[in-house]
């Protein structure tokens, strides 16, 4: 069993960085929805930024990401840059998507984002795809499909999970619990007790995770990634962690018990992760520098989404089939 | 392949897949049954491919259907061009989802950054006691779906022309193949030819009316409009191919010429393709017609299984022939 000593301070802090410009891009939406300089429908990802940027690290760039419209720490992990993501995000030509995808669909295959889908559970036959292709050309590539725990219950899971394993496919399927399918609580949509009691009937193997603890994630991440470099087949891992505000940001979510949200405040895991670098000897300073580099970043970003036009009308016209349609 | 020469509707399809294997090492084709090991498919449409070019690229799957069409649209991302089969047309509702949230749309959600060149070959069509869970023509609910090309080919020549296009192209196109036709024998096509998406064949020229129609049918209009020279009326027939985006310039500028028009399809026709190429052709040619467009097709009823009752269902040659008729006065 790996311990946190397996992990160097370089990672660790490689960790921090993509954490806090998952956490920084967050905090920048929900304080410009909140001073309605943006509008946008939005979900928040605060509790699950190191659970996604401990996986990506684990990563090449040209790796491959599969993730739904609640990812948008998935995709700024993957390392996806900001100004093309809050570009899209605001509708502008200068997005990812050229503006015609939005926040539901980010596609950026320079960084290895391959597919965003509003459609929860589609994603994972279409990773099956992705890793296929790595497979039948040898490319090397791993391919990761992020869903949540109320992903696991729609029909297209069990599809992609036995064909992930019956053709050893090098995919993960990174089921990010956190607790809650939408408004529904765990237990009130899913008869298993975990996620993972459902690989053994795959034959796949399966891991659970304290996905908030940025080394044992990172760990369990590097292991899969391994297997499914060497061709061994996919893994299912299950990362558990919080969802510390509602779905969608400004709805109530009283609906969470005081309990829960009292034990997701006790395990936010940014605070505990600058305690833990703390420990190893890192000094306020350097995660000072981190955070201002990000924040700098994200002001140029976000500087850049707003002053960029919106696109021309003539789009409508192209990328809905390859020849252009007439006027 | 027969003495003369001829060959089959499934021989022929077959033909168009080992000539784009051979061509391109990125085409690949998933589906249920098709490796030789479980007898290269139920219409021996991919009989001998998996022995020919491996397993690793003809890769029989689970009868999972959101599987098989994830697994295409997520390598044709990644530069393939999987051919999927989806035994029965209408197995396609198990996967809608992927076909039409994903496939079709996400070249336009990607602002072109991805495309998803798939083949999907699927078979439908009433006539052989299926029933009503393995018969429907549903080419009207794709040819409603931004981004999807649809494909249909009216004999053996055909079918291999057109379907060696659609593996080329760069967008999802769906082909639809006849379960009555897959026996028919005819003249096969040249190693190497393709016949170009979007275009529509005048088959036959005319001056008096002008017969639009794809698929099964196209064979027998040919037949009608032989009939109706010998009662002295001209009729032009236009095989679409194409269903999706049709090819509307043909269609205009042979009605333009004609005056009168009639679509024959075998989906049901409440609501069908015939229904949209009717309208263009009224918004456009009002003025120029000598009669309304009329529409022949199948009857509003789920395909029903015993016998008499499926041949009732079926649209009528005799319709086609009395509203022509009609129409000349």
């Amino acid at each position: 069993m790996a311990t946190k000593e397996d992990l160097d301070i370089e990672t660790l802090l490689e960790i921090y960085r993509r954490s806090m410009r998952v956490y920084k891009t967050d905090e920048r939406f929900r304080q410009m929805l909140t001073s309605g300089k943006l509008r946008l429908v939005y979900y928040p990802v605060r509790g699950q930024e190191v659970l996604s940027a401990a996986m990506m690290a684990a990563l090449n760039l040209d790796d491959y990401l599969v993730t739904t419209y609640r990812g948008v720490h998935d995709q700024v992990a993957k390392g996806i840059p900001l100004r093309d993501l809050w570009a899209e995000f605001t509708g502008k030509v200068t997005g990812t998507c050229k503006g015609k995808g939005g926040p539901m669909h980010i596609t950026d295959p320079a960084t290895g984002v391959m597919v965003t889908t509003g459609i929860v559970g589609a994603g994972l036959p279409i990773a099956n795809g992705l890793a296929l292709a790595s497979q039948q050309s040898g490319d090397g590539r791993v391919t990761v499909v992020c869903f949540g725990d109320g992903a696991s219950n729609i029909g297209a899971f069990h599809e992609a999970l036995n064909l992930a394993s019956l053709w050893k496919l090098p995919v993960i399927f990174l089921c990010q619990n956190n607790r809650y399918a939408e408004h529904t609580a765990y237990s009130a949509g899913t008869a298993a007790k975990q996620i993972i009691d459902r690989a053994p009937g795959y034959a796949m193997e399966a891991v659970r995770v304290d996905g908030n603890d940025p080394i044992a994630m990172h760990l369990v991440a590097c292991e899969a990634v391994a297997r499914a470099r060497a061709g061994e087949g996919p893994t299912l891992i299950e990362a558990m962690t919080y969802r510390m505000l509602g779905h969608t940001f400004g709805a109530d979510f009283s609906y969470v018990p005081a309990e829960m949200q009292e034990e997701a405040k006790q395990a936010d895991p940014i605070p505990l992760f600058r305690a833990l670098l703390a420990e190893r000897g890192i000094d306020a300073a350097t995660l000072e520098a981190i955070e201002n580099a990000i924040g700098a970043e994200l002001d140029e970003a976000v500087e850049h989404a707003l002053s960029s036009p919106y696109p021309d009308v003539d789009e409508l016209r192209i990328d809905v089939l390859k020849e252009e349609i007439a006027a | 392949m027969s003495k003369d020469g001829a060959i089959s509707f499934a021989q022929s399809i077959n033909q168009a897949l080992d000539e784009a294997m051979a061509a391109s090492d990125k085409v690949m084709i998933f589906g249920e049954d098709i490796a030789d090991a479980q007898g290269g498919g139920v219409f021996k449409a991919t009989s001998g491919l998996s022995t020919k070019y491996g397993t690793g690229r003809v890769r029989t799957t689970p009868i999972a259907e959101q599987a098989i069409m994830g697994a295409a649209i997520g390598a044709a991302i990644a530069g393939y061009r999987p051919v999927a089969e989806i035994m029965f047309m209408n197995f396609l509702t198990v996967c809608m989802d992927q076909l039409v949230n994903h496939a079709a749309k996400l070249r336009f959600m990607s602002g072109g950054k991805t495309f998803v060149p798939i083949t999907v070959r699927c078979t439908t069509g009433a006539g052989v006691g299926f029933g009503g869970q393995h018969s429907d023509m549903l080419e009207a609910w794709f040819a409603h779906v931004p981004g999807m090309k649809v494909v249909t080919a009216s004999n053996p020549a055909e079918a291999k022309g057109l379907l060696l296009s659609a593996i080329e192209d760069d967008d999802p196109t769906l082909f639809i193949e006849d379960i009555m036709m897959y026996a028919q024998k005819g003249e096969p096509l040249a190693a190497g030819e393709k016949i170009p998406l979007g275009k529509a064949r005048v088959r036959r020229e005319g001056s008096d009316v002008t017969v639009i129609t794809y698929g099964r049918p196209v064979a027998q209009m040919d037949k009608l409009a032989e009939e109706l020279a010998g009662e002295g009326i001209s009729a032009e027939v236009i095989d679409l191919r194409t269903i999706a985006p049709f090819d509307e310039d043909t269609v205009l500028n042979s009605v333009a010429k004609t005056g009168r028009a009639v679509i024959v399809h075998e989906a049901i026709k409440s609501f069908g393709v015939g229904a949209e190429i009717s309208s263009r052709i009224h918004e456009e040619l009002f003025a120029d017609l000598k009669a309304p467009v009329k529409r022949v097709g199948s009857k509003y009823c789920p395909v029903p299984f015993s016998p008499p009752l499926e041949q009732a269902f079926l649209y009528s040659q005799d319709e086609v022939y009395a509203s022509i008729r009609r129409m000349m006065g």
